[in-house]
């Protein structure tokens, strides 16, 4: 989802920026560049994201862990700016975390899709982080919400995040079917997730996934050499 | 309509049209008699490294303003607790200011709890402030200690980001040392092991980093003591002079010697009484 912009050529007040002996990714910020993935299925949810943080051009960390736990049974997919995204979800893991004790019952999944669309939207001159909320509550099971830049809230039976999405669009559409099994939602995912890290330079290192369901959240990562190998060529 | 040749705008990557570029504009500004801007560097090179029972901190000691060393000694790991150490990168003033406040709020915080602080809460309280001023603080630390739950590593940047790591690295210097870990990172290092690590990825950062240099000082802080090695290696001594310019007593023959006295007055006498108090 990130905006690329055409690097046009200019000269005057830039002269001493890139005359500079310091690198570029000394001052640049922190940016999850990023592919986020998160598919519903019957009884819970399966999200993954790949783990790789940049300052510019430089990796700053190869591991990055990208699915945030905001309750027992709902994370998020952070993309965007990592100050930001990092800051938000703690925010919302606090508000959910006291609003879930004074209701004495867990939260649902709509409730914290808002909390981050509500900061999202109030600060959207200021943020750049685009989120995927995804949980399995009682009310409603599984449920994968898309809150991106701007501060937009809406739900989405699968959803895919980040500066890599855009490689994968057609390959989600082609490949989801409604009432998948848990099984084949990873399996789609973490393809998924092989294909655009593949193509996007802003993605890569490994696939971390996860599943949410009743009984509880099972996380597993997929390491560089084990990722599926789909391209011939 | 196929033309020849298709009018793109630079994609990124290296362009070689500002190398000629940039040759044209330093030779009009030669021409009037201006000189370009020269370049300024933030120096540094921190690390850290999770070890067998603890963290080791490194850092080096050049500070520098502009093309110019500052302290050839200046001591880049800050105390934030007795358990719990920064090192900082970037603007000398606030790594330095940034990290004594949150030692004093996590000093009172502690006496509020009746507990050791928590590297975690630490981390908490640095990303919360740094954020909250956007990025303006520009504060580069790399935060490790040990409490109740293990030794704990992180890396925090200007904008309020942070990553929990085994190993991290900060500064300008910060691909050198990187380097070094990638090659010989190993979990649960001995102690010696890991210092010796440290030590050669500042090392790294020194020689190979313009913005960095000077000596190499090392924090190990483990469950029952913190060493606090300042300087653990000089790395740069500086040179001892192999000649020298001054005459021997005795290379200039004395001829004759004339001792004249000079029969001096005392004329005025005053007293200014100095204030010792």
């Amino acid at each position: 989802m990130a905006a690329t912009a055409s690097m046009m050529q200019s000269f005057g007040p830039n002269l001493s920026a890139q005359n500079d002996l310091v690198p570029d990714w000394t001052r640049t910020e922190v940016s999850t560049g990023t592919t986020i993935m998160a598919v519903e299925y019957d009884g819970g949810v399966v999200i993954g994201a790949d783990s790789r943080t940049t300052t510019g051009a430089y990796i700053a960390n190869r591991v990055t862990d990208k699915l945030t736990p905001i309750h027992d049974r709902i994370f998020c997919c952070r993309s965007g700016s990592a100050a930001d995204t990092q800051a938000i979800a703690d925010v919302v893991a606090y508000q959910l975390g006291f609003h879930s004790i004074e209701l004495d019952e867990p939260p649902l999944v709509e409730t914290a899709a808002h909390l981050f669309k509500a900061s999202c939207y109030r600060y959207r001159e200021e943020l750049t982080a685009g989120i995927l909320v995804a949980g399995w509550d009682r009310r409603r099971g599984g449920q994968v919400y898309c809150v991106p830049i701007g501060g937009m809230l809406v739900r989405q039976p699968v959803s895919v995040g980040g500066s890599g999405s855009t490689y994968i669009y057609g390959f989600m559409d082609s490949n989801y079917k409604p009432s998948m099994s848990k099984e084949q939602c990873l399996e789609l995912t973490a393809t998924a997730l092989t294909l655009a890290m593949e193509r996007d330079g802003s993605s890569g290192g490994v696939v971390r996934l996860a599943s949410i369901s009743e009984d509880g959240v099972e996380r597993r990562v997929i390491l560089g050499n084990q990722l599926p190998k789909i391209s011939t060529h | 309509m196929a033309t020849l040749t298709v009018n793109r705008p630079p994609q990124g990557g290296f362009s070689f049209e500002n190398c000629r570029r940039n040759a044209l504009i330093e030779g009009e500004a030669n021409k009037v008699g201006c000189s370009l801007p020269s370049a300024r560097k933030t120096g540094t090179t921190i690390c850290g490294i999770v070890f067998k029972g603890g963290v080791v901190l490194g850092a080096d000691t050049r500070a520098t303003e502009g093309m110019v060393v500052a302290d050839k000694n200046c001591s880049k790991i800050h105390y934030i607790s007795p358990n719990i150490y920064c090192c900082g990168a970037g603007t000398a003033a606030d790594t330095e200011m940034t990290t004594q406040l949150i030692s004093s709020n996590l000093e009172l915080h502690a006496l509020s709890t009746g507990r050791l602080p928590r590297v975690a809460t630490a981390n908490r309280m640095l990303k919360q402030m740094l954020f909250r001023y956007q990025g303006y603080i520009g504060a580069a630390l790399v935060l490790g200690g040990i409490d109740c739950n293990g030794p704990h590593l992180y890396s925090i940047y200007p904008h309020g980001s942070t990553d929990k790591l085994p190993y991290v690295t900060m500064g300008s210097g910060s691909l050198a040392a990187m380097a070094v870990f990638e090659d010989r990172y190993k979990p649960d290092m001995e102690e010696e092991e890991a210092k010796q690590l440290v030590r050669d990825a500042i090392a790294a950062g020194i020689f190979n980093d313009l913005g960095s240099g000077s000596n190499i000082d090392l924090c190990v802080i483990s469950k029952s003591k913190v060493d606090y090695l300042r300087p653990h290696d000089e790395a740069n001594k500086k040179g001892v002079r192999t000649g020298d310019y001054k005459y021997k007593r005795g290379t200039t023959g004395v001829l004759t010697k004339v001792v004249a006295p000079l029969d001096l007055e005392v004329v005025e006498e005053t007293i200014q009484t100095m204030d010792t108090s």
